[in-house]
Parts: C-alpha cells; structure tokens; sequence
C-alpha cells in the first residue's frame, strides 16, 4: 500500500505519525495448505474405503433407531393413548422433544445464514455439517407432532389441503403457525445446504469420473446440474447465497418465536410470557451449538481436520455457548423477577412450585446445566481441553431439554384449580420413541459423512491466502 | 475432419494470474468469454467487467408473491370459502394472518432466488464443451481457465491465442464443441 507513506501536505504533522493498527487476521486454515490439499483430504473421507468404526457405528445407529419405529409402530396400531398424557397433562414429551429437536437445528442456520451475513470466515470449516444438523434435527422434530395428532393417517388436515369436510384451518392458532413456520424451515434448509452442495458435487463428479467409477461420477453429477466453475455462474450463484442467507436469518429467528407462541399466546401461567420468544430463539442456539460440539469434535479428531477445525473454531463455538448461555439465564432469573413483580399470585406459584415443587429435580438440573457449565468457558484452559468442552457439550443438550420439560409440564401439571393438579411420568412407549430419534439422528448423519463433502471445499479455498487476487494477505 | 471448435481454453495456476489475465481479456473487449475457477473468486467478476447479478429482482417478485399468497388464502378460506367463527375472534385480520404470510414470504423468496439462479445460469446443463476438457478435474480442484469462445465477434484464433499467451495462460488448446 504505497500510497498511505506519502506525506499529504494538507494533514497535520501529528496524523502522518499514526499508523492505522495492523490487526493479525485469524488464520482459518492452519499450516498454509494448498488447494489441492484441501480437496485431497474432503474427497479422501468419501472416496477411501469405509472404515471399521463407521459400520460399528452405523450398526449401532440403526438399533437405536429401531426403537422409534417399533414404538410409533405400536402407536399406531394401538392409539396415543400409548404415551403417558392424561389430564391435565395433555402436552408432554411429544412437546418436549419436537422443540429440543428445533432448537438444535437452529445453531445450523445461525451458522450458515447469520454467521456468513456478518462475515464471520470461520463458519465455513463447520456449515456444511451444521447445516446437515439442522435438517436431520427438523426430521426428529418433526416425528413428534405429526404422531401426536393420534390418527397420522389425517395429518394432511394441518395443511389448506381441499377436503371433503369443505373446512379450513384454524389460521388462529399458534399451532398453525408452527405448520408452516416448520415446513418452511424444514424446505429453505434443505434448499440452503443443496444450493452449498452444488460446486462441491460437481468436484466428486469430476473425481470419480477421473478414477473410472462412472455409476458415482453419474451420480454425483447428475445432482451437481452440470456446474462448470464458470464465473458468471458464481457471480449469480454468491448473490443467490446471499439471499438465501439473508432470508433465512430472520426465517430461524421467526420459527422459534412461532414455537415460543405456541405457548406465550395461552392464558396458562408460566407460558404467558412475552419474554419467551428471545429467551426461546437464546436457548435454541445454545443447545445447537451444544451439538455442533458434540458431533464436531469427535468428526475432527477421527478424520484429523485440525488444520481446518483449528482451536479459533472450536474457541468461537464456546464463546457462543457462553454467551448465548449467559443469555437463557439471565430469562430465568428475569421470569422470576416478573413472576413476583407482576403481583399475579397464579404466575407466582407456577415459578416457586417450578423451583420447589414436585419437579424440582428437573428445574435444578436445567440450571445446573444451562447456566452453570457454559461458565467453565470463560477460561481459556478449558477451551484447550477439547475432551472437557465435548463433555460439556453434552451437558447443555441434557439442560437443554430439561428446560422444555420444566416449561411445559410443570406449568400444565399445576394450573389454576387444585382439583384438577396432576403428576405426569412418560411411558415406556415414549421413553422408547424419545430414545430412538437419537438413532435417526446419528443414521441420516452418519450416511451425510459418508457420501456428501461434510467440509465446503469452496468456502474453504475461498478463505486461504492464496485465493486473494492482490497474492495474500494484502487489503484492497 | 476435426470436429468444430468452441473456443480457446487457457491455464493459469494462480489466484493474481487469473485476476491480471481476466482483466487483459476484459479490456481488449470480448464478450463471450468465461474464467472456470473452483471458488468464488474476490474480485473476479469486476476484473471481468460483469454487471451486478439480478438475481435479487427476482428474488423480490417471489417475496411478494409469497406475502399476497399467505394473506389472501387466509382471507378467502376464513372470511369467504367457510365462514366459522372462533372465540369470537375476526373472520379475518391481517394480524393473526401475519406470522403465516411472513412464513410463505420466505419460502417463496427461497424457491424464487434458487430457480432464478439455475435459470440466469442456464442450469441444469449436463453437456457442456468445457466440461469435455480433459483437465476440467484440475478447474473444480486448484486451477483456474479462462475460456474465450469462438462466436465472440473479435475471436481470431491466431490473435486470441497471442491474448491468452501474453496474459500469461498455459497449456492453451481448442476446446471441441
């Protein structure tokens, strides 16, 4: 930058003395590795053979999934009344997991829609897998509602579909709203990570093609539509990228808040709360960060990424959960304050009862670990300690999820009339349903790191020194 | 007889190389030209003299279309089609018809901004003469071509090659259609 030495005459003597802070940038590919490295070791996942641990794995994932089939299966044949919801507990479990479910989708989309509108690099070593996150977590949301409704065969009704009813939906209702809020989220997530998977497939296209697997290259290309690298198609392409991010930021912000209606729209105390939905859209990117560590530390060291998982990813990934951490406590010592301050003696017994109640297991084990663990992260030693941030990551899905179960069930289980309290414990069917949506999680997840580029091998080279015009490093 | 040509293709190996060459290329004033690069090059496309993408025109027309859509299928259904009155609630408000119109906005924004990508870049296109090169592989992995096609009005094979080689391109060949 030569012209920032010349002495301008008109600036006083003082201002040519200060030098503008050079600022080191972040290093986001460690090591200085080239193109080619990158696309060697990304490919190298899909193309090697399958590793032993995989198919352990794999095999593991679909037992465990088996347990959603086979208690939806009984649900079906016998009725809902399989899962333990009685009065006045009519909402539980079902609930329950379909917004642990969402909210950890959404750490997906904060990564790869608000994340890249703020220009924050990092995000590309961990979008493409977040975003595969997000899409597996919405189809384990998704079971729960749509079983709930009992007669499955009739969920189509939750859709403006012409019947022979001649009815409409009730465009009333919070739960209508979530409807649609899911199905979107659930279509621009998928539409989101196939728009980012396109260059990539084209690379595995071209691969196979080299190596004389013509079936995969077929494949691969057949989904890549014929992408070329063309720079008049990455001009329309980046903008499209950009919007796609730019609708989908308040998109995830939106469907929480529609979640959170589900409940802050009722007249029952402990949900009629209008801080819930940013405590709610707070909680969701917290537990989904939560699983981004869960999956991406031990992806890392399997596959040996640190050089494009670097220790800045995995500190920016913890201070989120700080913040975001710090955040949902801070709405639970804020309901509380309301609970009191608001004087209305049915929301004030709903949170002393949340606290020392019949549930108050549940409650403690929230706030330990949603708001106690995220702490740990203030120290730097601990965000070295990759073992003990994946252990903590564990922590805050667990707290996480007990946060709904407090919300919900508490709330319904103690309303207004003492005749009509209740104690709600779930089913075997339930726990069995509950406990499988880990196994389709980790199977639709285990077959994306298998066959897909679960890094963005473009985004990746786009953020090397080398793919600077002006030959690295230098502004322009 | 040789099969009719598409154009010339050139290799650079670096980011700058690139950058320089389009920018050569740009002002000895071809049109039908293209840079294959596997990245989104910073920069690239004001080094190849394009003009701003339109996609978000028409990503707009699918935002509206998705909010009119939204608010007039909750209008008709409840306040036209079957009129059932609900807690005593409006047949209709653009109020409560709000997060569901907001939703549709999205959605169609979504299909809108997609579509009209694959559409302004013609795909899907599983032929392409470029795609036959045989160091394509090379283009999606850690090189970079700059394609120069023989319909663009100032094409000459003779000169454009010089172009290309004085642009610092590689390994320059003709390209089959």
């Amino acid at each position: 930058m030569a012209h920032a030495h010349h002495a301008d005459p008109a600036t006083p003597a003082i201002l040519q003395e200060v030098k503008p802070a050079s600022l080191p940038r972040a290093i986001l590919v460690a090591n200085n590795r080239s193109f080619s490295w990158i696309t060697e070791k990304i490919c190298g996942i899909i193309e090697g053979k399958t590793p032993t641990w995989w198919w352990v794995c794999f095999v593991l994932a679909c037992f465990v999934a088996s347990f959603t089939v086979a208690g939806i299966a009984y649900l079906i044949a016998t009725g809902v009344g399989v899962w333990g919801h009685a009065n006045p507990v009519n909402w539980a479990w079902d609930i329950v997991n379909f917004v642990f479910w969402i909210g950890i989708g959404h750490a997906g989309t904060l990564i790869s829609a608000i994340l890249c509108l703020l220009r924050q690099k990092w995000r590309t070593s961990i979008n493409r897998a977040a975003e595969a996150m997000t899409i597996f977590a919405v189809v384990c949301a998704a079971i729960f509602p749509v079983f709930h409704v009992g007669r499955v065969w009739y969920a189509w009704y939750l859709f403006p579909i012409p019947n022979s009813n001649a009815i409409w939906q009730n465009f009333r209702s919070p739960l209508e709203w979530d409807v649609f809020a899911v199905s979107t989220y659930g279509t621009v997530s998928v539409l989101f990570w196939y728009v980012g998977l396109l260059p990539d497939l084209a690379v595995l296209r071209d691969r196979f093609y080299s190596s004389g697997n013509k079936l995969r290259s077929a494949l691969y290309g057949f989904f890549a539509l014929g992408w070329r690298g063309s720079n008049r198609h990455w001009s329309n392409y980046e903008m499209a990228y950009l919007i796609l991010a730019g609708i989908s930021t308040p998109l995830v912000l939106s469907v929480h808040t529609i979640v959170s209606f589900d409940f802050a729209v009722s007249l029952l105390p402990g949900w009629h709360t209008t801080i819930f939905p940013p405590y709610f859209v707070a909680g969701a990117i917290f537990s989904g960060f939560g699983m981004v560590l869960t999956l991406m530390l031990p992806l890392r060291a399997v596959y040996k990424l640190e050089d494009l998982i670097t220790q800045y990813h995995i500190d920016c990934m913890c201070k989120i959960t700080l913040a975001t951490g710090t955040i949902v406590g801070y709405a639970y010592a804020m309901e509380f304050f309301i609970a009191w301050y608001g004087a209305n003696p049915y929301e004030g017994f709903a949170f002393i009862n949340r606290a020392f109640g019949h549930y108050a297991w549940a409650y403690w084990i929230m706030i330990s670990c949603n708001v106690i663990t995220p702490q740990f992260f203030w120290f730097k030693a601990v965000r070295e300690n990759t073992s003990f941030v994946w252990i903590l990551s564990i922590f805050v899905n667990v707290g996480m999820w007990f946060e709904r179960f407090v919300i919900i069930v508490t709330s319904l289980a103690r309303d207004f009339l003492p005749s009509s309290w209740g104690y709600y414990s779930p089913s075997i069917v339930e726990i069995f349903t509950f406990f499988g949506t880990f196994g389709v999680f980790s199977v639709l997840f285990l077959l994306f790191i298998r066959f897909l580029p679960i890094m963005p091998m473009a985004e990746l080279k786009a953020v090397t020194p080398q793919a600077d015009v002006h030959g690295g490093g230098a502004h322009h | 007889m040789a099969a009719p040509s598409y154009g010339l293709i050139a290799t650079f190996d670096t980011t700058p190389d690139l950058y320089h060459a389009a920018a050569k290329v740009r002002d000895a004033g071809y049109r039908n030209w293209d840079c294959i690069t596997p990245f989104p090059v910073h920069g690239l496309d004001k080094a190849m003299g394009l003009p701003r993408s339109i996609v978000p025109r028409i990503s707009l027309v699918g935002g509206i279309i998705g909010f009119c859509t939204g608010m007039s299928m909750i209008w008709w259904t409840g306040a036209v089609d079957y009129q059932l009155i609900v807690g005593g609630k409006p047949l209709f408000s653009p109020m409560f018809a709000f997060p569901v119109s907001y939703e549709l906005t999205i959605l169609f924004t979504a299909f809108a901004t997609i579509g009209g990508m694959l559409f302004l870049n013609g795909l899907p296109m599983h032929y392409h003469p470029v795609l036959k090169y045989e160091h394509i592989r090379r283009g999606m992995d850690d090189q970079f071509f700059i394609v120069i096609e023989t319909r663009d009005p100032r094409f000459n094979l003779a000169n454009t090659k010089a172009l290309l080689e004085k642009a610092g391109g590689k390994n320059i060949s003709e390209l089959e259609a």
